[in-house]
Order: C-alpha cells, then sequence, then structure tokens
C-alpha cells in the first residue's frame, strides 16, 4: 500500500532561488489562491528586480514579518499542494542561513523527496554537500539535484554534465541510493512543470514529473510491527490500549507482548470509531484490546511475539545539537521517544561530524548545528530500532530538564549489547537495615554554594557534632574528591557534572550503607543537583544552600581562587567566569557569615 | 483536486495520534470551540480518538456577544446531542467598556473581545493546553506554526522561540508558566475540511449554506444584518441576497459570499473553481499586512 501524502524537503537559499521555484511549483499546479497570487504581483520587497505586475514567486513561501524584513526565511515553513496524479504534496521549505542544519534537519526527519538546489553559475558550494549529508543522515529515500539558473548559463549542456559529474562520487559516498539530477530554470519556468525549450538536450522527467513518478512511501521498514502505547482507554466494560500502528501491521489472534515487560498476551479487538478491524495496518490509530487483559502503561509498546525488539538502556546513535546550550555528557536528560519518556545520558562523544567534508573530528561536547556519534545510557530500557531500519521507531529526542525545550534528534545507530551483561543483584540486608543497626537513618547533606562561602568548615563542625551524638557520618569534600576520583575532571559544565554525577553515586553507595553522608560541593547547575537528589528517596535527600554574597566570599578568598580569576588564571570559577545557579527548592538555606555553632544547630534540627 | 479517501485516512490517522498524545500528556487540556467547520471536524476527529470513552476534555466557547445567532443556536445543540462539557466565556471588561465591531476599530476589538478573552478563560480555568482548529494553509504565519507550540507566560507567542518538531515524536513538556497550543488539523487544507465533512456526515452550520439573507454593503464586501444591533447608515436599508459564508466570527466583520450552493457537494464545487483563500471574507486580517502574526504574538490562536 503506497502512501497518499508524500512530503518533499527543499534545500537551499534564498540566493539559488528556490523561494522562486517552490513559487512556481506552486502557481504553475494552481495550488495558490488566486488573491494570494494577486498579491504577489503587487507587493515587492525592497531592492526587488522584479517588473511591477509580473508575480514575485519568492513571496509565495516566506512567512514571517521580522524575517522578511530582513529578506530571508529564518524557520521551517508546510506547504500542501495536490499533484497531478491525485496525491498530497507538502513541502517543508527550510531556509535560512543561520541555524541551517538545525531547521534542514527538522525538515528532512519525515521528508521522502529531497529536492537539492545548485546555481549553475556558481557551481558546487561547501553548502550543497552539507545538504546531500543531511539527506543521508535523515533517511531522506529520494535525492533529486535540481541544477537551477540554467538560463544564466546559456542553457549550456556542458555545464550541466560536468556538475553532474564532479558531484556523483559524494552523493555515492554518502550512500544514497536514488538520486538524480534535473537542469532547470526557476525563472524562466524550464522543466518545473513544463518541458524545456531552451534545453531541449535534457529528455529526462520534468521536476513535477520526477516528483509524481515516486512510487515508494511503501513502509518498506525492516523493523518489527510496532504499536506504542499513547494512552488506555476506558469507557463501560471497555478497557483498550490506544496507539498507531508503525511498521507493520497486526491483526485480530496476533501473540503479542508488552515491552518492556515482555508479558505476553493475544490481540483480541482492534477497535476504531469506524467499527473493528481484521488487521491495522502501518500508520492507523487504533485502540488494541489484549486477552487477557495484561498490565500496561503509557508508554510502553506492543509487538509481535513472533519477533520483538529487546529493550535496551545502552545504545551508540547519531545526534543533530539543537540547543543553544551545548551538550553536557553526564548530565541528566529526557530522551522522548514516540510516547515513551525515560532519563539517560550521554556517556561519551565518539567524534563529531564535519559536515563540510565529511571528516571525523573528537569532540568534549557538541554546540547547535553540530553532529555527532554518542553513546547513550538511559535509566530505563527502551524498545528502539536501529534508524536505517525504521525511521518510525529509530529515532529520538532529547529534552532538556530545566527549560524543557527539544536539544537534539536522535538517530539510533545500534544497542550496546554491554548493557544487557550487567545484572543488579538484589541483596537481603537492606539499606535501612544497616542503618538501623547503628541506630540512625541514612541522609544525605548536600551543602551547595560559591567557593568560600563556607561549606567546608560548616560540613567539619557538623561531622564534630554528629560524631559526639554517635551518629556514624562521612564528609565527601568537592576538593578532596579531586585529588583521587576525580581528578582526570577540570571545571568546564560538562567536567562538573561528571563531578556531581560520581560525587553523588559514591554518597548514594554510603547512604546505602547506612551512613549520614555530607557532601561539600559548589555543585552550582541546578539540573546536576537535581540529577542527584533523584537517586534518592524524598526524606534522605537534603539540599543545603551555604549562602554567602560573592563579594564575602572573594573577601575571605581562602584558596586564593578570587585573586587569580582576577588576573584571569582561572577562566570558570563560579560566580566570576561561570553561573552559579541558585537553588529553588533547597530544604534549608544557610546564612554563610552566620555564626557556625547557629548553622550547625539549624542543621542538626532537620536532620534528627 | 479532490482529496481521495486515502489522503483524508492518513491526515485523520495523523490527528487522532495527536489527541490523544494530547490527553494522555498534559494534566488539564481544553479544546477550543467556534463552531465553525474547522472545530466540527475537530471535534468529530475527538468523538473517534477516544471511541468508545467519551471526549475526555472540555469545549470552550469565547463569546464575543457579537457572534451569529444560528451560530449559538447550533453550538448548544451539538453540546447536548454529544453529551459535551461546553464552557462559554465572554470578556465582562470587554462588555463594561461597551467595547463593539462599531466603537473601537476591527483590531482593538479582536484583541479585547478574542485575544484577551481567551487568555482569560485559559488562566480562570487553568488549562495548561488548548487544541485549536487552525491549519498551515490558512494564512501564511501560520504555516511555520509547529504541532505543538508552546506560549510563554502570558500566552506570548515567540516565533523565533519555537521548539523544533521532529518526526511525529511530539515534545509535550512544560516550563513553569508555559502552556501549549496544539493543532491537529496543521497538515489539511480547507478542501480536505469540506471533503471529510461530506464523507463523516460531520454536522456543520447552516450559515455555510446559501440561502436568502439580509445584507448591507461595505466596500465590496457583502455583510449580513443578523439583529437590529448593525448600525446602519442613513436611510441604508438591508437587501436579501442569496449568500452563504466561507467562514464564520462575528457578524458584523465577516463577509458571505454570492452562492447557490445549498448541499455540501455544491460547496464544494463551488471552492474547487472559486480560487480564493477562505480569510479574504475576514475583515479583520485585511487590516495591514501580516496582521494574523500580530495577533498571534499576543495570544490570539
Amino acid at each position: 500500500m503506497s502512501r497518499s501524502i508524500i512530503r518533499l524537503l527543499t534545500c537551499g537559499s534564498v540566493d539559488d532561488g528556490k523561494s522562486t521555484l517552490i513559487g512556481r511549483l506552486l502557481v504553475e499546479t494552481d495550488s495558490v489562491p488566486h488573491d494570494t497570487v494577486k498579491a504577489a504581483q503587487s507587493v515587492r520587497r525592497s531592492g526587488s528586480t522584479i517588473p511591477a505586475g509580473e508575480i514575485d514567486f519568492s513571496l509565495l513561501t516566506d512567512g514571517l514579518e521580522a524575517e522578511r524584513e530582513q529578506g530571508i526565511t529564518i524557520d521551517v515553513a508546510y506547504r500542501s499542494m495536490s499533484l497531478l496524479n491525485g496525491k498530497r504534496l507538502i513541502i517543508a521549505d527550510a531556509p535560512g542561513h543561520e541555524q541551517y542544519t538545525r531547521n534542514m534537519a527538522v525538515a528532512a526527519s519525515r521528508a521522502d523527496i529531497s529536492l537539492v538546489l545548485l546555481d549553475a553559475s556558481r557551481g558546487i558550494r561547501p553548502q550543497t554537500l552539507r545538504h546531500l549529508t543531511i539527506c543521508s543522515l535523515m533517511g531522506v529515500a529520494r535525492v533529486i539535484i535540481v541544477i537551477n539558473k540554467l538560463d544564466a548559463v546559456g542553457y549550456d549542456q556542458k555545464v550541466f554534465e560536468t556538475l553532474k559529474n564532479d558531484l556523483t562520487p559524494s552523493i555515492e559516498r554518502l550512500g544514497i541510493k536514488d538520486y538524480s539530477f534535473i537542469p532547470l530554470s526557476a525563472l524562466h519556468g524550464d522543466n518545473v512543470v513544463y518541458r524545456s525549450d531552451a534545453a531541449a538536450w535534457y529528455s529526462g522527467p520534468t521536476l513535477l514529473e520526477h516528483i509524481q513518478n515516486w512510487e515508494g512511501g511503501v513502509a518498506k521498514e525492516k523493523a518489527p510491527a510496532h504499536m506504542g502505547i499513547q494512552m488506555i482507554s476506558r469507557a463501560e466494560n471497555f478497557r483498550g490500549l490506544s496507539g498507531t500502528v508503525l511498521n507493520g501491521e497486526f491483526k485480530v489472534g496476533d501473540e503479542v507482548v508488552v515491552l518492556p515487560s515482555k508479558r505476553e498476551a493475544k490481540v483480541a479487538r482492534l477497535v476504531t470509531f469506524d467499527g473493528d478491524l481484521e488487521v491495522a495496518a502501518h500508520s492507523q490509530s487504533i485502540t488494541m484490546v489484549l486477552e487477557p487483559d495484561v498490565d500496561a502503561t503509557r508508554g510502553d509498546s506492543i509487538e509481535l511475539k513472533s519477533g520483538f525488539t529487546l529493550p535496551e538502556t545502552r545504545y551508540t546513535a547519531t545526534l543533530v545539537w539543537l540547543g543553544e546550550s551545548e551538550l553536557i555528557h553526564s548530565r541528566s536528560y529526557f530522551f522522548i521517544s514516540g510516547s515513551t519518556q525515560v532519563t539517560g545520558m550521554v556517556t561519551s562523544i565518539r567524534h563529531k561530524l564535519n559536515i563540510n567534508t565529511g571528516e571525523h573530528v573528537s569532540a568534549r561536547t557538541l554546540a547547535m548545528n553540530e553532529i555527532g556519534e554518542v553513546e547513550i545510557a538511559l535509566d530505563t530500557p527502551l524498545a528502539v530500532n536501529n534508524y536505517s531500519n525504521s525511521r518510525e521507531t529509530g529515532n529520538f529526542i532529547i529534552v532538556d530538564r530545566v527549560t524543557m525545550n527539544t536539544v537534539a534528534a536522535g538517530m539510533v545507530a545500534h544497542p550496546l549489547r554491554r548493557s544487557q551483561n550487567v545484572t543488579e543483584h538484589h541483596y537481603e540486608i537492606t539499606s535501612q537495615m544497616r542503618a538501623s543497626q547503628k541506630g540512625q537513618s541514612a541522609k544525605v547533606i548536600w551543602l551547595t554554594g560559591l567557593s568560600g562561602s563556607g561549606k567546608s568548615t560548616i560540613a567539619n563542625a557538623l561531622e564534630k557534632k554528629l560524631f559526639s551524638l554517635g551518629v556514624h557520618s562521612y564528609i565527601l569534600d568537592g576538593d578532596n574528591l579531586r585529588l583521587g576520583l576525580n581528578k582526570d575532571l577540570g571545571f568546564t559544565r560538562e567536567d562538573r557534572a561528571e563531578n556531581v554525577r560520581r560525587v553523588s553515586e559514591v554518597a548514594h553507595a554510603m547512604a546505602d550503607a547506612g551512613l549520614v553522608v555530607i557532601v561539600a560541593l559548589v555543585s552550582p547547575f541546578k539540573a546536576d543537583r537535581d540529577q542527584a537528589r533523584a537517586l534518592f528517596n524524598a526524606d534522605e535527600f537534603f539540599e543545603v544552600w551555604v549562602e554567602t554574597s560573592a563579594e564575602i566570599c572573594a573577601e575571605r578568598d581562602p584558596k586564593g581562587l578570587y585573586k587569580k580569576a582576577a588576573k584571569g588564571e582561572i577562566p570558570n570559577l563560579t560566580g566570576i567566569g561561570q553561573d552559579y545557579e541558585a537553588p529553588e527548592s533547597a530544604e534549608l538555606i544557610l546564612d554563610g557569615t552566620e555564626e557556625i555553632n547557629a548553622n550547625v544547630e539549624r542543621l542538626i534540627k532537620v536532620i534528627l | 483536486m479532490r482529496s481521495s479517501t486515502a489522503i483524508l485516512k492518513e491526515l485523520e490517522d495523523e490527528s487522532i495520534e495527536i489527541f490523544r498524545e494530547t490527553a494522555a500528556a498534559f494534566r488539564k487540556p481544553v479544546l477550543l470551540y467556534s463552531i465553525g467547520k474547522d472545530s466540527a471536524v475537530l471535534l468529530h476527529l475527538a468523538r473517534k480518538a477516544f471511541y468508545p470513552a467519551p471526549v475526555p476534555f472540555p469545549l470552550l466557547h469565547v463569546d464575543t456577544t457579537w457572534k451569529f445567532k444560528e451560530m449559538l443556536t447550533f453550538r448548544d445543540e451539538i453540546a447536548q446531542r454529544y453529551g459535551l462539557n461546553l464552557l462559554v466565556h465572554t470578556n465582562q471588561e470587554g462588555v463594561r467598556d461597551k467595547i463593539t465591531p462599531f466603537t473601537t476599530g476591527i483590531s482593538e476589538y479582536i484583541r479585547v473581545m478574542k485575544t484577551v478573552a481567551l487568555r482569560q478563560a485559559l488562566d480562570q480555568h487553568g488549562f495548561d493546553a488548548a487544541i485549536g482548529g487552525s491549519r498551515r494553509d490558512e494564512e501564511r504565519s501560520r504555516a511555520k506554526e509547529r504541532i505543538f507550540s508552546v506560549r510563554e507566560p502570558g500566552h506570548r507567542w515567540d516565533p523565533r522561540q519555537q521548539r523544533p518538531e521532529l518526526w511525529r515524536t511530539y515534545n509535550p513538556k512544560l516550563s513553569d508558566g508555559q502552556t501549549m497550543r496544539i493543532f491537529p488539523l496543521s497538515d489539511w487544507t480547507e478542501l480536505d475540511v469540506w471533503q471529510y465533512i461530506l464523507e463523516n456526515d460531520v454536522p456543520v452550520n447552516p450559515l455555510y449554506f446559501a440561502k436568502e439573507r439580509p445584507v448591507v454593503y461595505r466596500g465590496d464586501q457583502m455583510i449580513m444584518v443578523d439583529d437590529d444591533r448593525y448600525q446602519l447608515r442613513d436611510g441604508e436599508e438591508a437587501v436579501m441576497r442569496m449568500i452563504r459564508f466561507r467562514t464564520l466570527g462575528c457578524y458584523p466583520i465577516t463577509a458571505g459570499v454570492d452562492s447557490t450552493a445549498t448541499t455540501l457537494q455544491e460547496i464544494l464545487d463551488e471552492i474547487t473553481e472559486v480560487k480564493l483563500s477562505e480569510r479574504a471574507t475576514r475583515l479583520m486580517d485585511g487590516e495591514k499586512e501580516d496582521s494574523m502574526e500580530k495577533k498571534k504574538v499576543e495570544g490570539y490562536f
């Protein structure tokens, strides 16, 4: 069954005549309301050389006001048109000079066909390779290389053939299978919808024909039939699992498993408003009733028992970084795949891709518009496929836990089998048992604040007090740990995130041993502290902000750090070169200039 | 060209998926019901998405007090027929300040009675997600709209800070003060909507069908005199004309078109032939290029 809606991506900038090309395609297929065409005949942008009364095709596709003032569009816009064979074409236009990779990746993520525009008079440019790389990366099925502005080179066949020969090796190297070249003039309408007389030497299809003759759209997915559970549908005497079928099909009577639990059941009904189905195919939204009605929840998925995806926690993946702030490895992010949302982190960056040359470059982070191959570790097993086998079930997005912005697009390369070989053992003596043997309960006191705010001093006084009360405790001091466990880490955002992660894991082990753990660590970033907190039960973890003004800390300067920072010797000192994100939900705020015993008393009251 | 049944089915499946994602991922969603054809399709899709369970969220209608009488009758009938929880909100401050389409200029009237009213209603009920029937083919600034579109505190839309939206993997997460607008009909066209209404027997408002109606002329636009609040010019009298409406809104600022289409099939024939953007019949949009974008930034749908 082929799809009726085809999605097209157009790559290129204003200079390549892209807006003009789309505008002409729309007008010549009668896809634009006539009053809109009329407006494009009368409105002119400043500097336009198009004679009054003629259609400025580019005006039909540019969008927002601010962008039109600059004469460029900088986001993704969508437009629908009917093809002459009855199918629907949805054009995603991802123009713009800045944030190019980001916008194009967004538009390419759903595109079946991609138009890569080239200005015949200017030849192959770095951006051409960039466009082709992203098309290949995002799995666009058909790539059409449009050699535009042929009028500017006198419709010279040699120009066309040279460009074609020069570009073909790169396309082959990128593994793009279905590609072709079309010589064209968007301005004069040659080979867009109508065949060109001026370039009569070209006998291949016009652009419209080549889009229309695409017979893909069949889900040639090499991954198991899959239905992510979006919600549980409950009505009188009814409980069903609602979701969209992907990759393959489900039939009544099929033996299925719920993932990740691997509970088994049979498909009893495939319910829709328009009546029950015997078979539900790719992209159909249905409600499945299972027999027996096994436990399943939003975020779980259903696959056939005869061949299903093993849920894993560790994968390698390709990321396109979309966020304004860069990737921080070892920081916890949300990973969303379909309706499944888990937490996890990027544990290492294998390399990043130089998108202009195709080279692999070593990297410690990924900034906006950068593409990298990474390893990820999820806190909960997730059933996803390799992106090359299924775009639909092989993708995920990464969401920042504080801003909730989508910061990366991910494409699964393959699972890292090593996670399967690690199994958590459950021992019989529990944390509570160990703690009560000592007559105490396990706690973590997490002191955060600027360098020089008094964390270590307070930790020391608190431990002395606890010791005198017979409480078994231990101090994890940031500086001391950097002499051993963390001596490979620096002070960048990423290293600080990893520092916090390691310290919180050690604190977790110690709390599990039944101790009262006192952590004295600058830990300037909220996301990192939240991640630490997430390891513990609500009554175990106490975030304590030692609030001392930056001026007083600099005056105290017990380690001479502020003086060095003032001389420019330390770039990342918190409060000087890096921000301190004040806690919003600390259990306790201590005034670092207060008399030490008063602060210890306040802590003791909260802890015991 | 007609939208094939296969195209409609693909669009329907995708919209249903969006509805389910909304119902499951948000604390308190609401469906913005404007009584027009897009709302009619939206509601029909919602009923399909959750079947056999009922639609799990209320409908909200922002009543400017200037809607066509037939719209309100129809609204109440539909709510009753399908057992829906219908909420109606009017900006009472606007009523008190006597803001009408005749007193303040159309854009100020829209701002107070529609945009501000909508913000009031969303805040008052604490809705974190509002589902609307906007389509990308309606207007240029809508063409760049996301399906899950974040609004900053105060319901402001920042077109430069839109979240990237990839595949069909939606990000429904909100940070403090943010809300979400959701557009399940993003990929639909006007023709799809009518074709779908025809194929699925979706009830739509009688104002969409041609009938003799009392009209006056404002420029070359025909305005229906729906009640005696309409300010006629000296000596002016309404004349009866066979018209219908392509979009529905506040009657003094929604122009009718000459038409003989009295069935869905005839409406379809008509819009396949007349190639005019549908918002051309709204007086409000013609005020200035990009007026829709400005309204959206302020919190309009």
